[in-house]
């Protein structure tokens, strides 16, 4: 089980629930992709209406525990009060921190998040912060009250895969018993099962859900992908080797000739 | 009284969030509402005073990454 904040997660996936062709196709994906996390966010809405009050019932219909975000931020002061309305409205203590750095990359501004996370966490947040693999980051972070990790593997959206394996590796070693997922760049299940024989405890995916031609059985080969690495992870595999080795003994052999 | 809602200037004869609230037509438990970049409890908006110029955000759930 995932130890998230003492919550014990049976789900090693958490999925965003934007950007799908339609609420019903988010739900299948939901449903299909097993997770027991969605995130979620606030935005504005025009007077009168009532689009975020259908999408919240059918989120909570859906069963999985919700993680709200502070997506588009780009300031502590922002982040800190979007994190707060989104506590108003979730009912939740759980954040997942977003201060963006720059428009481009959409990489995290470090230094805001850091300092955002001190405040949230001092005011009773549980935070999930969206960080680089920058360990002296991942350093204050945990200094300033986090639990959890949730490094980019590449940036949002790119569907480019782990791009820094020297760094991932190098995270999970210096940070043995804290919980790391990785939150964006996972673009295919392939991705997601080398993080996750890396040891890493969860992924987080949104677009490569979503943007899937079938996104409910895109959602499903995440999760057995998910699942076949943290299997692997626990199994203990072989490390590469330049020289050949027989598989089949060769003690015994018959010898023709 | 003027206020920024949302960032769009507009004019209101409220003088409470919670009868903004209701003059805009927004309900419902999910809503969220800051003044002046300060949270605003559900339970507060009622006796929450509206000053001109106050910038008032309202935001509902989204879906989100």
């Amino acid at each position: 089980m995932l130890d998230l904040y003492e919550t014990q997660i049976g789900s090693r996936l958490l999925l965003g629930t934007a950007r799908y062709p339609s609420p019903a196709v988010l739900a299948d994906a939901v449903k299909r992709s097993g997770t027991e996390i969605v995130t979620v966010s606030l935005r504005r809405e025009a007077a009168g209406g009532r689009n975020g009050g259908v999408f919240f019932d059918m989120i909570r219909a859906l069963g999985a525990r919700m993680l709200p975000n502070t997506a588009g931020c780009h300031g502590v002061s922002e982040a800190v009060l979007t994190a707060k309305m989104a506590r108003e409205v979730f009912q939740t203590n759980w954040i997942k921190l977003e201060v963006i750095g720059n428009h481009d990359t959409l990489q995290p501004d470090v230094f805001a998040l850091v300092e955002a996370a001190r405040i949230l966490c001092s005011e009773g947040f549980e935070v999930f912060p969206y960080t680089t693999d920058d360990l002296v980051v991942a350093e204050r972070l945990l200094e300033a009250g986090c639990k959890v990790l949730m490094p980019w593997c590449a940036p949002i959206g790119t569907a480019a895969g782990p791009l820094n394996l020297s760094a991932l590796r190098s995270m999970r070693a210096h940070f043995p018993d804290v919980p790391l997922i990785v939150d964006a760049g996972i673009g295919r299940p392939s991705h997601a099962t080398i993080v996750m024989e890396m040891g890493f405890d969860a992924v987080l995916l949104n677009t490569a859900v979503a943007g899937a031609g079938d996104p409910a059985a895109m959602a499903e080969a995440f999760a057995k992908a998910i699942g076949a690495g943290r299997q692997a992870f626990g199994a203990g595999m072989l490390e590469p080797r330049d020289m050949a080795v027989p598989s089949t003994p060769v003690i015994g052999t018959a010898v023709f000739a | 009284m003027r206020l920024i809602i949302n960032g769009e200037p507009q004019t209101t004869a409220a003088t409470t969030l919670s009868q903004l609230l209701a003059a805009l037509d927004y309900e419902g438990e999910w809503l969220a509402t800051a003044v002046n970049g300060e949270l605003v409890h559900r339970e507060d908006r009622e006796g929450h005073a509206l000053n001109d110029d106050d910038r008032i955000e309202i935001l509902t759930p989204m879906q989100g990454g």
